[in-house]
């Protein structure tokens, strides 16, 4: 069965999303993700998106619970790699993904989660 | 009118058939006072026209006269129903060119038609000697030329406007491109400076060309500066407010400058929540911000 990878890189956990979210994709990534933040007690989260094109107002949701579920577990969410007609859909689709941290690349989605997690 | 119309179409017909090997009546008059006619309707053209910045006598001697022979081709076969027709492609490739030069040069529709219909008064008064004898033939021609000349004229207007058409677009389309720039002020810094109401089809273009500076640079800080909006209503406010949740999901945060008191008057009594966002008055202070933000600071050398 198809699975997102979750990396693990010394505190924080990287999510790569590259292929097509559906509903049962969405639900293993949370329940997977949920389960290794716990284990792995780790204080934050890069979601990288940069390989999604097309996004919908279920992959927005589908984002913003993800980081809201996280948070519930005291790591901070930080979505990265937004592609900018990804972001003017989501604009327009009045997902604007309050409470999420954004950051262009990996790099400065780590450092502004170094900031927190030292 | 049309009743009436159709027998005497009908009668042209017949009177054509009779000489079936013969060209049409209306290209026998052309052709024979082909001289006379231009003269005539050159003069009719310099009268009637009020501009001072015309076409050169030359110029406009050799389009009438190109325009008269192709008119005498077309009419040969007195197939003068349809000028959309095969026939009549020499004509209207002709009539576009002038429109389109008359446009470009800014002419009003009115002045542009004039070129055709001017024609009627020359043509009718040559019609009416070759047909003196004959006043049903006269009638009938005069019926016919008239129709023509009016459809052509109406094919003129319709070049005028098509032509209009386009060269409004491109300016559109220029203005679009022109009021969008996107500046690099400082490493991780950017500024849109808006000039112009925000309509939401440049809200979409401004969004586009900052999200893709934002990628190219690695920005950090977007300044927007809205000194040159004239006016800020709620929908500038929400198309404001869309660009910079926008860039937010790309990682970079927005200042606003360059409001004015009387915006920031509207502002309040509208209701725009802004207070998410950072404001400044002038470029200069959102600037002094972001390089606070981004870990630059500027420091005066030279003491007071």
């Amino acid at each position: 069965m198809d699975r997102i990878p979750i990396l693990r890189m010394g505190k924080l956990l990287l999510v790569t999303i590259q292929v097509d979210m559906h509903d049962r994709l969405a639900m293993t990534l949370q329940d997977d993700l949920t389960e290794r933040i716990v284990k792995e007690q780790a204080k934050g989260v890069l979601i990288d998106i940069s390989a999604l094109d097309v996004v919908d107002s279920f992959i927005g949701r589908m984002i913003n619970n993800t980081a809201a579920m996280a948070r519930v577990l005291d790591a901070s969410t930080v979505v990265v790699g937004m592609q900018p007609a990804v972001a003017i859909t989501l604009v327009e689709l009045g997902l604007t993904l309050t409470g999420v941290k954004t950051a262009l690349n990996i790099e400065k989605g780590i450092a502004l989660l170094g900031k927190r997690v030292p | 009118m049309e009743l009436e119309a159709i027998p005497r179409q009908f009668k042209i017909r017949e009177g054509n058939m009779n000489k079936s090997d013969n060209a049409s009546d209306i290209n026998m008059v052309i052709n024979k006072y082909q001289t006379e006619i231009l003269e005539d309707w050159l003069q009719n053209l310099k009268e009637q026209s009020t501009r001072i910045d015309t076409f050169s006598d030359e110029y406009l001697r050799k389009q009438c006269a190109m325009f008269l022979k192709s008119l005498a081709n077309a009419t040969f076969n007195n197939q003068t129903a349809d000028i959309y027709g095969h026939a009549w492609d020499e004509v209207r490739n002709l009539l576009t060119e002038i429109s389109q030069a008359r446009a470009k040069q800014g002419y009003t529709p009115s002045e542009t038609a004039l070129f055709i219909f001017s024609l009627k008064q020359s043509l009718f008064s040559k019609l009416q000697t070759h047909f003196a004898q004959d006043a049903a033939l006269l009638v009938t021609n005069i019926w016919t030329l008239s129709a023509l000349l009016d459809k052509l004229g109406l094919f003129t207007i319709e070049v005028f406007q098509k032509s209009r058409d386009q060269i409004i677009m491109r300016q559109q389309q220029e203005l679009l491109e022109l009021s969008t720039p996107v500046v690099k002020l400082w490493k991780n810094i950017l500024a849109l400076p808006l000039i112009g109401t925000l309509d939401s089809e440049r809200t979409q273009i401004v969004m586009e060309s900052l999200l893709q500076k934002i990628v190219d640079t690695g920005a950090a800080i977007a300044i927007i500066d809205i000194t040159g909006v004239p006016t800020v209503d709620t929908l500038v406010a929400q198309h404001l407010l869309k660009t910079i949740a926008a860039a937010r999901l790309m990682g970079a945060d927005c200042i606003i400058s360059g409001i004015r008191p009387q915006i920031a008057q509207t502002i309040v009594h509208l209701g725009v929540n802004l207070e998410d966002v950072i404001t400044k008055a002038t470029l200069a202070d959102a600037f002094v911000i972001a390089l606070e933000r981004t870990g630059s600071s500027i420091t005066n050398q030279q003491q007071d």
